[in-house]
């Protein structure tokens, strides 16, 4: 941690400082030329969010920024604040393109054409990305505000409807006390080691006798886990998720369940991994704290969604069960396990706001979200059944989409970690999943709908934000093995510390 | 580089789905065009893959790896060992080419389909690609990869195409039973890529080359061969496993129901001999001697409830679960005559059920009913029918001079000979009490299906012709006619001409046989440690439960 400011110190926050800055140029462009065609706001954010995510790319490729080769050091920033590592690249990626992706989908749903709908949706990926990045309890507080809050907002946008104002409220309200309950878990380790600093606090717990801190260890492990679990809907945390993700604005519903989890993973990989709740070895407390989570969190979500009538409901506990799958990459403690969780949320990015972009187009002929929505959607577009097809084909994990090698990876990593019992258990939630997701395919091919004849327009921005998803779900799900690779590489970054 | 004939075959019916998705909706009547298309581009390249491997045999004694033609490698996934490797050896050229064929014959009898065609033929292109991936992949990843790709067109076929009365029932039924095997196949295909085998590392490949030359220890063969074995054997409508498939054959419109019983059943057939007899011969040899009672109450409980059956279709699914059971019962009788005879009655079984179900399939189209209650004197309505059905009726019997007796005999042969195999017994029992026993009792099976196809043929096509009732009813168009000749044709010219098909068959399972030869030897010196493998099961279990408890 060299005292000098370098260029690298502030290229390591280059993603978050364009952001920025397309942020305030979303602000001034409004405020300065009042766009007579609303639709201008959502083509400019999304244009700014696709030059961040070619900027990211392009440092990573041309100048080398992040570099797989930097040790921990050379690749700590800002006082042990930042790490700029490949993780911290992949989750940009993932944030990024969640952002483009989004706010392609929004562009066409008439409530949603309002500045601070964007402005928000800009600075709670700032705060993704910066969750993702910091390595120091007190930056990942941080940066979890500044996306929760506008997390908060966005959820309850549509603020003349009451279940919106309540998602809003709902999610405040929890988040406000998880987050409270998690700063509590993180003051007790301050007290303990001293330090904030992630690293520096898994290496006084690796290199000393922990025996002593141990129950306070357990403690402060449960209560930080309220706050990521919070984020990432895991059981017993997850009684926000199904209202949260019916009341708030579709396409953010869609936004929340990608990269709202994945900077939530983000951080639970950083902190278990890094050692900073006692060492990451099948014999710490924690670990099997976390399995008992994952298989509930699995079975829970499969189970329940079972029985739901309303779409968005029916995916908020297919996001559970999902989180509960992703977790079991954690479990496995290993570079495999903990790349293929990485490789699961990059695929779920796409996967879920393909299924979510679907929804808002329908919905917003149908002006309702009910499964039944769907009903006979291969005569009324058959373009939108064929994403929504692949969307849940790839959620249930079936060849040829992205989801059939986020699993498989998942699973190898587990089998790998003698965890072969988990692996058949997160297999047998696989086929409870794949009733409810088949039973989506059987909606929008076999049943018919009254209004059979009315076609769905969809948008040019819509489609193509569709297209690309699909795009993605499909070569994911052919060509898994360069981005496998690179999270797998990166995953590395989890253990060097 | 050689011309790639294996993945021309297997990845052009997945372009032709993708033109077929982008035809525009006026000219869906188009997609059939394509669809015949690719068809006839894979029969043609299938065709000369077949000739081609039938002129290059290996001798018998060549290790698998090295009987492999037409190979292709490129990384897929380097860092795991995952490779995309195809090839064929004598069987799968042959399963290739059934494919081709069922695949031909289905576009041509779905010809006049009018529901959304272009879907249609994008998901059957979809299966076709599925079903022929399966026999070409030389990696157990990229076979379970296909094997699931095959799965979810048929769950929408059926679901969408369907019979209206039981397709919802039956597509979720079929899917859910097939996924759930082939996973359970990919938990031990994950075991098998992390124990070390026999006197070295794990393999951490998929590469099945590596992986049949390779002996595992005889804990994990013996505990992880059932699993393997059984998920795929799932499809092949193995008893108690048979369920979904008579449903799924019943539901699914003709040209799936083709595919699904003339070669989606073989798939399973020939997953569970590829990968679970070969790879874990000697948990074969400890298994199959059980396995092949199951077997035997599928011939025979198969064909007793054929028997039963009043709806014609559900005869010929009854029927197929029983011709199945003879497959598996082939391969149980490790021997190189049940061997062989399994593989030719895959394919004989393969053609002559698509037979069955295009006749059916054309008298629905025109009586809207299957029932035998209804239909009588199809002989004068359509003739043609007749003569088809009564040719696939005597396949089935295993009558001398068609295809069905040049795989069933060799198959009764060969479990009357497995009595020579002297094995420590498998729940107490010594196989070689009962193999000949099974044989004789298997045989019985085929005079019950000779009493359930003589009687269908009897009540359907001979009895009285009601002249008010069926006089309106469309001649057969000459595609159909096509289609039926085309299959009598094949049954006929293998019963006739065996050396069409039975050398490169047997030069398939050769190697197979070897590896499971070999395995007995080693079984009888593991013989007086083998305890009962329940047991084993609960023991490892509880250990692993009891070290993860430890462990928390």
């Amino acid at each position: 941690m060299s005292p000098n400011i370098t260029l690298s110190w502030v290229l390591a926050l280059a993603p978050e400082i364009s952001l920025l800055v397309v942020l305030f140029m979303v602000l001034v462009f409004d405020k300065l030329f009042k766009p007579d065609n609303p639709r201008l706001i959502g083509q400019f954010t999304a244009w700014g969010a696709l030059a961040v995510l070619l900027i990211t790319v392009g440092l990573y490729w041309l100048f080398g920024q992040p570099n797989a080769e930097w040790t921990l050091l050379e690749s700590t920033f800002w006082g042990g604040m930042i790490r700029n590592d490949l993780v911290t690249f992949v989750f940009r990626i993932m944030f990024l393109s969640a952002l483009v992706l989004t706010a392609l989908v929004s562009i066409d749903v008439p409530r949603l054409q309002k500045l601070e709908y964007y402005a928000l949706l800009i600075t709670a990926t700032i705060g993704f990305s910066l969750m993702a990045a910091s390595t120091d309890l007190i930056m990942i507080y941080v940066a979890l505000e500044t996306a929760s809050i506008s997390s908060y907002l966005l959820a309850g946008f549509y603020s003349g409807q009451t279940r919106s104002a309540e998602a809003g409220m709902k999610y405040f309200v929890f988040g406000a006390f998880t987050t409270a309950v998690m700063l509590y878990g993180m003051s007790m380790l301050y007290g303990v080691t001293g330090q904030t600093n992630l690293y520096l606090i898994g290496n006084l717990f690796s290199t000393q006798n922990i025996s002593i801190v141990q129950p306070l260890l357990l403690l402060a492990a449960v209560l930080i886990l309220v706050g990521f679990g919070f984020k990432t809907s895991l059981v017993p945390y997850h009684f926000w998720t199904p209202d949260v993700y019916e009341g708030a604005p579709t396409p953010f519903t869609g936004f929340l369940s990608t990269a709202s989890k994945a900077a939530g993973f983000a951080v639970l990989l950083r902190v278990f991994l890094a050692g900073v709740l006692g060492p990451a070895q099948t014999s710490s407390e924690w670990w099997a704290m976390l399995v008992a989570i994952c298989i509930i969190t699995m079975s829970l979500g499969n189970l329940v969604a079972i029985f739901q009538t309303n779409i968005k409901r029916l995916l908020a506990y297919s996001s559970i069960a999902q989180a509960g799958y992703t977790l079991i990459g954690l479990v496995t403690l290993s570079q495999d396990g903990s790349g293929a969780s990485m490789y699961y949320l990059l695929m779920y990015i796409f996967t879920n706001i393909a299924a979510f972009g679907v929804i808002v187009i329908v919905s917003n002929v149908t002006h309702s979200d009910d499964l039944k929505d769907l009903y006979g959607l291969n005569r009324r577009s058959p373009f939108l059944a064929l994403v929504m097809l692949l969307a849940v084909l790839s959620l249930s994990g079936i060849p040829p989409t992205a989801g059939f090698f986020g699993k498989f990876f998942l699973f190898k990593a587990a089998v790998d970690s003698g965890l072969w019992w988990l692996a058949l258990i997160a297999i047998l939630n696989a086929f409870v999943g794949l009733y409810y997701y088949l039973t989506i395919v059987k909606y929008m091919y076999l049943y018919r709908s009254e209004e059979d004849d009315v076609a769905i327009p969809v948008s040019r921005a819509a489609r193509i934000g569709l297209v690309v998803s699909s795009l993605f779900i499909v070569y994911l799900g052919v060509n898994a093995g360069p981005a496998f690779e690179l999270t797998r590489q990166a995953a590395a970054a989890f253990f060097s510390g | 580089m050689e011309f790639p004939f294996l993945s021309i075959i297997t990845l052009s019916p997945i372009l032709f789905a993708i033109l077929i998705l982008m035809l525009p909706k006026e000219r869906g009547e188009n997609a059939r065009m394509l669809g015949l298309a690719a068809m006839v581009l894979g029969l043609v390249l299938a065709a000369y893959v077949y000739i081609a491997t039938y002129q290059n045999l290996p001798p018998a004694g060549t290790p698998w790896s090295e009987t492999l033609q037409f190979v292709e490698q490129h990384p897929w996934v380097p860092s795991i060992g995952l490779n995309y490797i195809v090839g064929v050896d004598g069987l799968s050229a042959t399963l290739v080419l059934l494919t081709a064929i069922v695949g031909l014959g289905g576009v041509l009898i779905s010809w006049s389909i009018d529901d959304r065609p272009r879907e249609f033929y994008a998901f059957f292109m979809l299966l076709v690609a599925g079903v022929h991936g399966v026999f070409v992949a030389v990696d157990g990843f990229l076979l379970f990869f296909f094997y699931e790709l095959a799965v979810l067109p048929m769950y929408v076929m059926i679901v969408v195409w369907g019979w209206k009365v039981t397709r919802e029932y039956a597509a979720m039924k079929l899917t859910l039973y097939l996924l759930i095997g082939s996973f359970i196949s990919l938990i031990a295909f994950l075991v098998l890529y992390f124990t070390p085998v026999e006197g070295g590392e794990a393999l951490r490949t998929f590469d099945l080359r590596i992986w049949s030359e390779a002996t595992f220890p005889w804990d994990i063969q013996r505990i992880w061969f059932m699993p393997l074995f059984i998920g795929f054997a799932i499809l092949a409508g193995l008893w108690p496993f048979h369920n979904w498939s008579p449903d799924g054959h019943v539901a699914a419109p003709t040209a799936v129901s083709m595919i699904h019983a003339g070669v989606l059943m073989k798939l399973g057939a020939y997953a569970s001999m590829r990968v679970g007899i070969q790879l874990l011969p000697e948990g074969a040899v400890y298994w199959l001697p059980f396995i092949l009672l199951l077997t035997l109450i599928n011939v025979i409980y198969g064909s007793l409830i054929a028997m039963r059956q009043r709806d014609l279709k559900y005869l010929i699914g009854y029927s197929s679960v029983s011709h199945m059971g003879l497959v598996s019962m082939g391969f149980a009788a490790m021997t190189i005559l049940g061997f062989a005879g399994a593989g030719i009655q895959m394919v004989s079984h393969g053609i002559m059920t698509a037979l069955f179900f295009a006749v059916v399939g054309m008298i629905y189209d025109r009586a809207h009913t299957r029932s035998m209650d209804d239909l009588s004197g199809m002989r004068k309505a359509l003739p043609w029918t007749v003569v088809a059905f009564i040719i696939g009726g005597l396949v089935g019997m295993g009558m001398p001079g068609l295809s069905g007796f040049l795989a069933e005999f060799p198959i009764f042969l060969g479990v009357w000979q497995g009595r020579g195999i002297d094995l420590t017994a498998v729940f107490g029992l010594n196989p070689s009490n009962y193999y000949g026993l099974v044989a004789v009792i298997a045989i019985l099976g085929i005079i019950i299906t000779a009493a359930y196809i003589l009687r269908a043929v009897h009540i359907v096509f001979f009895g009285e012709y009601d002249g008010d009732k069926w006089h309106d009813m469309r001649p057969l168009l000459s595609i159909d006619k096509f289609v039926l000749v085309l299959f009598s044709v094949i049954l006929i010219v293998i019963g006739v001409l065996p050396v069409v098909i039975a050398p490169i068959v047997t030069s398939g399972v050769e190697p197979v046989v070897a590896r499971l030869q070999e395995a007995q030897q080693a079984a009888q010196f593991h013989g007086g440690t083998v305890s009962n493998a329940a047991q084993h099961m609960i023991q490892i279990v509880a250990a692993n439960v009891m070290a993860w408890l430890g462990g928390a």
